[in-house]
């Protein structure tokens, strides 16, 4: 190695003075667009500020906050949905001293945001003393199970299966209850609604249209041909339908084929159509993930003596999957938005809940923009944080990629 | 070292070191209407050392996948250590396991570890325990001479160093048969020098091995017999002082004088 006798060290960064002569005045066209995005952006800030603050009447949400949340559900019964929300805020703060860096953002803005609900001074009666405590235990549960992931000897695989658990235990025994138990008296899904519904539906098609797809997509490439066509059929005939239509079929259709005792809940039968729907387009995604491994890695785990099973789980399926991430949270993203047209087969999701709102009172005919807004910061907050997810994932497993 | 246990097991077991290990009788391939092979006989016994060479495109290469049936033969009989290779998929699997295979492209698996690599195969085919994988994983690391690489991944080492890792994992199986396809081919000139050592080593351990490959010097100090493949037939076959210095076919005397050259 030869040293060059100068010892040089990297250029120190500009200042700010520089950066900003440098990349917003570097000639008179940049001089003149920064000076009309600056405007632009000023004018836009400041009238949807003074909009928000002043012209808009936030009524349609401040006087029915738990419509948006839980519909229907019955008043008396809305501890459960309670415990379901301490339980998992409590599994956000476990995985957050468990995972670290990669959970911490989300588990800090999300106690952040309840603290703030909890005591934001709202005028209105439906946010009782007991509903602003109930938020406050949100945090300080959250910390707790920061503590503990911390603290205890707690294995990522420990909290992986806690949430398993946890996802199960709500939608199927802790909301719906049973018929003659005094303690979980029954509660029809007729009642539930708003971003309960929203949650259950995206969360439920999420989990388990994935491992439907992954399925599908190496049916399709299978070398057996029923399982192969079965697939192929499948994936094109789904993939061939709108969503509505689906959900049409499922809530309609396979009602008349059934017995009306025996007639499948009608949550169920649309977070059934939702699951075909998005297990079609996860199998075309995986299939693209499963092209791009090279024959060769297939060739040295064969050459090795390894099974078929072990070839597809161990080697293909790992890689497969990392590489599809993105273009799969993307699918799930928009997944999550598109369970609002369960609207149009009659349950009330976040959206269905926003128009069911304005239709309560006359004088709320008006209010569609504050609505709306409110509906899509929700919306935006959840996909936001599906996609930082995503980014903290391929992070997390991105280590030695090559 | 538990790998050279087993070779000289091979060694010392001289009653059925007379019988060959690998016969391939009359072997065809075709690609659709192109055929590969056309009729490829031979015959190795254990411990040989076997150089395969020719121009591209001969059906070197696919010779040695059918021994593993990483490709399958139409026509013909292929027996490794008394198995005939069929459509039997437990054969197959048998097969395969005792049979140890390095690519050109190393095929090394990139999301796994250098030890993870290794001990893969051990652990979901020969069922042992994570210990035991790892204890022997490190001894091979040791012999191809890079035991400080086990934690890192595949993609942070060197094309020399990758090749070393999957003669290492190909080992750990402890095969009784090695097939290396043009493992130097895609290697840096510099880097060419440490996986023949290694694989010199091996050829002195006793270990059956079939070797495709252009690295004559490799050839001369440890193959036993060489083969010239061209359009899918032997051309000829010898030992390395027969090729080099008496070759009776025109062919084999121009392809070496092309590849001698340089």
């Amino acid at each position: 190695m030869i040293v060059t006798s100068k010892e040089s060290t990297p250029p120190l960064p500009p200042s700010p003075l520089e950066w900003v002569r440098k990349n917003l005045f570097s000639n008179w066209i940049n001089a003149l667009l920064t000076i009309l995005g600056v405007t632009v952006v000023y004018f836009a800030v400041v009238n949807l500020a003074t909009w928000a603050l002043k012209t808009a009447d936030w009524s349609p949400i401040t006087a029915a906050p738990l419509l948006y949340l839980v519909g229907q559900y019955p008043r008396e019964e809305l501890w459960r949905a309670g415990v379901s929300m301490l339980m998992i805020t409590f599994l956000v703060g476990m995985s957050w001293g468990v995972w670290k860096r990669y959970v911490r953002p989300f588990a800090i803005f999300l106690a952040i945001l309840l603290g703030v609900l909890a005591i934001i001074p709202l005028e209105t009666s439906t946010i009782t003393l007991a509903i602003r405590v109930f938020m406050l235990i949100n945090p300080i549960l959250i910390y707790l199970g920061y503590r503990i992931g911390r603290l205890l000897p707690v294995h990522g695989s420990h909290v992986a299966a806690l949430w398993l658990i946890v996802l199960l235990l709500i939608p199927l025994v802790i909301l719906p209850g049973f018929t003659n138990s005094s303690l979980l008296p029954k509660v029809p899904t007729t009642v539930w609604g708003g971003l309960l519904i929203t949650l259950l539906l995206s969360v439920g098609g999420i989990v388990l249209s994935f491992p439907f797809g992954v399925l599908l997509a190496l049916g399709r490439r299978s070398s057996l041909p029923v399982v192969k066509w079965f697939s192929i059929s499948f994936i094109e005939l789904v993939r061939g339908v709108p969503l509505v239509t689906i959900l049409f079929m499922f809530s309609v259709i396979l009602a008349l084929f059934l017995p009306t005792e025996s007639r499948i809940d009608r949550v169920i039968r649309a977070l059934m159509g939702i699951v075909f729907f998005s297990a079609a387009y996860t199998a075309e995604n995986v299939r693209g993930g499963l092209q791009a491994i090279p024959p060769g890695q297939v060739e040295a785990a064969k050459a090795l003596g390894l099974k078929n099973l072990h070839i597809t789980s161990l080697i293909v399926l790992p890689q497969a999957l990392r590489l599809v991430i993105p273009t799969i949270v993307g699918q799930f993203i928009s997944l999550f938005k598109d369970t609002t047209l369960v609207y149009i087969v009659g349950i009330n999701d976040l959206l269905g809940m926003g128009n069911a709102v304005l239709k309560l009172k006359p004088e709320f005919v008006r209010l569609q923009m504050e609505v709306y807004l409110f509906i899509a910061l929700i919306f935006w907050i959840f996909s936001y944080f599906m996609s930082y997810a995503s980014l903290q994932l391929e992070e997390a497993l991105g280590v030695g990629e090559r | 070292m538990s790998v050279n246990a087993r070779s000289e097991d091979a060694m010392s077991d001289q009653v059925k070191a007379d019988q060959p290990i690998i016969i391939a009788r009359d072997v065809h391939k075709w690609f659709d209407n192109f055929q590969a092979l056309k009729g490829i006989s031979m015959e190795v016994k254990h411990g040989e050392v076997i150089v395969i060479f020719g121009p591209s495109g001969s059906g070197k290469s696919t010779f040695i996948r059918t021994l593993n049936r990483l490709e399958e033969h139409q026509r013909g009989t292929i027996i490794i250590d008394g198995i005939e290779l069929s459509h039997d998929v437990r054969n197959i699997e048998r097969v395969r396991s005792e049979i140890g295979m390095v690519f050109q492209q190393f095929n090394l698996f990139p999301h796994l570890t250098v030890l993870q690599n290794i001990t893969l195969a051990p652990i979901w085919v020969r069922k042992w325990s994570k210990e035991k994988a790892e204890e022997v994983a490190m001894q091979l690391l040791e012999r191809v001479g890079i035991p400080e690489q086990a934690q890192k991944f595949p993609g942070q080492l060197s094309g020399g160093q990758q090749q070393r890792v999957a003669i290492a994992r190909a080992l750990a199986m402890q095969p009784k048969i090695m097939l290396f396809d043009e493992p130097t081919s895609a290697l840096d000139p510099e880097m060419i020098k440490e996986v023949l050592d290694v694989m010199v080593g091996l050829a002195r351990s006793g270990m059956t091995m079939l070797v495709v490959t252009h690295e004559m010097g490799f050839a001369r100090a440890v193959a036993h017999r060489m083969y010239f493949f061209d359009e899918g037939t032997i051309v000829e076959s010898g030992t390395p002082d027969q090729i080099f210095k008496n070759p009776q076919e025109n062919r084999t005397k121009l392809f070496l004088s092309q590849i001698l050259e340089h």
